[in-house]
């Protein structure tokens, strides 16, 4: 009896849950009608900056990955005196509040700092333009990607290293012929994660860049300056481009893991 | 090729090995045995170039390994779980190692290679298994696609670690014919880790008895069981009356005593060994069913607290076998007295 009674609470809290989540979305998806989004898509305004956030989110995430792989890799390999430290370091993105991070990364790119003016005599402009988006996302994106590839990384046996390595096949061959294969659906997973992270960032981005507008920014503007109605087609044309693109990202890279799913008896 | 190990020391914190010294002659297959934590995997580990080493050198004849890292080696190695690549057919599985043997190193064509690869695969019977994934695959299986994938790189050495322990009882026997096969045909060196005697005596030639980090006793097999150096080796060989004998259907002839054993040889065999605690002495020939019987003289007598141990002598043979006290008091076998020996066929086991 107490046992049922108990199943019943979480289904029914699970059930709110759920609700609280699908609810506002479903409202959004079904408030704007059909000609207002059509007409939305046509508007050249709207369709730059959902490109726009979608070239810079999916940039963040490549550089994450480049860049961020050795280091998923050391921290899932490797022990080392400071790992925690590296590895809350890591973390920090996630927890600092979004303006915050907006007005870190101007202080150091913004023209009352040598380095801020060294680029901009270079003729490297940050503020304000894709490249400053670029590296907001990356800054926040990137505790998303290393976390999922070090996971993916931790969950390789060393031993399929080292018998890799005994077969003649040197550290990088290794990670290039086992480990990787073997972790790229975790790195996948983060590279998927980070991008969604970076694209739906606005509070850093719109203190580097408000223009050019990303999606979220534009939304944001039309919600002030029109209201509801005008906000709403924007941020569902946001939500299934974005659909799109993951979905087909998990079809793309996920192909290569028949082995996963054959006969695990 | 000769594996040659000198002074030796690895220091993982908690755990150390220490003045390892062992030398594996050309084409041997060596056994290390011991009890579970005594370091056997850690010296695998350790020949392989996966753990540092602290101090001493490894030589492969004259080559100095030990500073190489694994890949330059020429030492392969068969884990316990096999560690076969899952995201690799059991054809990708055991090609790997060949795409990074250049031809400069190895002195191979990709003919050759090729060639190795198409000799492997019947001789473990893995014809049929080429394009399944190793997941589908069961222990057995797993197991001799991980030995074709470690030989097809034609190592110096092969390292196996506890290759049969993971596997049904009843494939042990079969894939114990297919190591001694693969070793005469591979005439690599083979050092096998293991715990089970019937293993090291049925395919071994030499071994060594490793605990708590050092080399307790090396020699050939028959050496370690017959003549133990070391308390904790003695403890750990554990079964005495150990004989080498030749084999004539269910007769076993060892000098001049002949032995009644309860079934035919298994191929390959060579040694029997009888556990103290199955020998039965008495004053008097025993009427029974007993089908082996000898007398011999009291040789030895060694108090135990609750049982005796008695070495009996028959003919050229030494046996040992236990008693309880009460038994002790019944039959008082004094030194060079007369007594029987006797045993059924069943408690006969072969090597």
């Amino acid at each position: 009896m107490r046992k049922e009674s108990f199943l019943w609470l979480t289904l029914i809290s699970s059930f709110v849950v759920l609700l609280f989540v699908t609810v506002p979305l479903l409202r959004m998806l079904t408030a704007p009608s059909l000609a207002s989004l059509w007409e939305t898509i046509r508007d050249p305004e709207v369709y730059r900056s959902i490109w726009l956030s979608l070239y810079t989110g999916i940039s963040a995430a490549a550089i994450c990955f480049v860049f961020g792989t050795p280091l998923a890799y050391l921290l899932a390999r490797s022990e080392f005196r400071g790992k925690k430290l590296v590895e809350a370091i890591v973390d920090l993105p996630i927890v600092i509040p979004h303006p915050v991070v907006g007005i870190a990364l101007l202080g150091l790119v913004g023209k009352n700092f040598w380095l801020g003016r060294l680029m901009h005599e270079l003729g490297l402009q940050i503020v304000g333009s894709p490249a400053g988006i670029i590296m907001v996302m990356t800054f926040v994106g990137l505790p998303f990607y290393l976390q999922a590839a070090k996971e993916g990384f931790a969950s390789v046996s060393p031993r399929l290293e080292s018998v890799s390595r005994s077969l003649g096949a040197s550290m990088f061959s290794t990670f290039i012929h086992v480990t990787f294969p073997l972790a790229w659906r975790s790195i996948l997973s983060g590279i998927i994660m980070c991008c969604a992270r970076a694209i739906s960032e606005f509070g850093a981005v719109v203190i580097i860049a408000y223009h050019p507008m990303i999606a979220p920014v534009l939304m944001f503007e039309r919600f002030q300056s029109f209201g509801l109605r005008y906000s709403q087609p924007v941020a569902v044309w946001l939500i299934v481009v974005c659909l799109l693109l993951f979905l087909s990202l998990r079809l793309v890279g996920g192909s290569s893991r028949k082995y996963e799913t054959r006969g695990r008896a | 090729m000769t594996l040659r190990i000198e002074n030796l020391a690895v220091d993982l914190g908690q755990f150390k090995l220490k003045d390892i010294n062992l030398t594996l002659e050309t084409g041997d297959f060596f056994a290390l045995m011991g009890p579970t934590g005594a370091g056997k995997s850690v010296l695998l580990e350790a020949l392989v170039g996966l753990v540092p080493q602290s101090t001493g050198e490894i030589y492969i004849d004259e080559r100095r390994i030990s500073n190489l890292p694994p890949e330059e080696r020429g030492i392969g190695i068969v884990y316990q779980d096999y560690a076969l690549f899952p995201h690799l057919s059991v054809l990708g599985n055991i090609r790997y190692g060949l795409r990074f043997q250049s031809r400069a190193k190895s002195g191979r064509s990709n003919a050759e290679n090729m060639a190795v690869v198409d000799d492997l695969i019947p001789l473990l019977g893995l014809g049929h298994l080429l394009h399944r994934y190793p997941t589908t695959l069961s222990g057995g299986e797993q197991q001799r696609v991980a030995l074709a994938r470690a030989l097809v790189v034609k190592p110096d050495i092969l390292l196996l670690d506890e290759p049969l322990s993971a596997l049904d009882p009843n494939f042990r026997q079969e894939l114990r014919t297919h190591l001694k096969n693969l070793h005469a045909a591979s005439g690599a060196t083979f050092l096998m880790v293991t715990h089970d005697f019937s293993e090291a005596l049925s395919l071994a030639q030499h071994a060594a008895i490793m605990a708590s980090g050092r080399l307790e006793q090396s020699g050939t097999i028959e050496d370690i069981f017959r003549r133990p150096q070391t308390a904790v080796v003695a403890d750990f060989v554990g079964m005495k009356n150990l004989f080498k004998v030749e084999f004539s259907d269910t007769k076993a002839f060892c000098e001049a005593v002949e032995f009644r054993v309860s079934r035919g040889p298994e191929p390959g065999s060579g040694y029997i060994a009888i556990r103290p605690e199955d020998l039965i002495l008495s004053k008097s020939p025993l009427a029974s069913s007993l089908q082996n019987s000898f007398s011999g003289k009291v040789s030895a007598v060694r108090s135990h607290g609750f049982f005796y141990e008695i070495d009996l002598t028959v003919k050229s043979l030494t046996f040992t076998a236990v008693i309880t006290n009460h038994a002790f008091f019944d039959l008082e076998p004094a030194i060079d007295s007369n007594f029987f020996l006797s045993f059924k066929a069943t408690a006969v086991h072969q090597f």
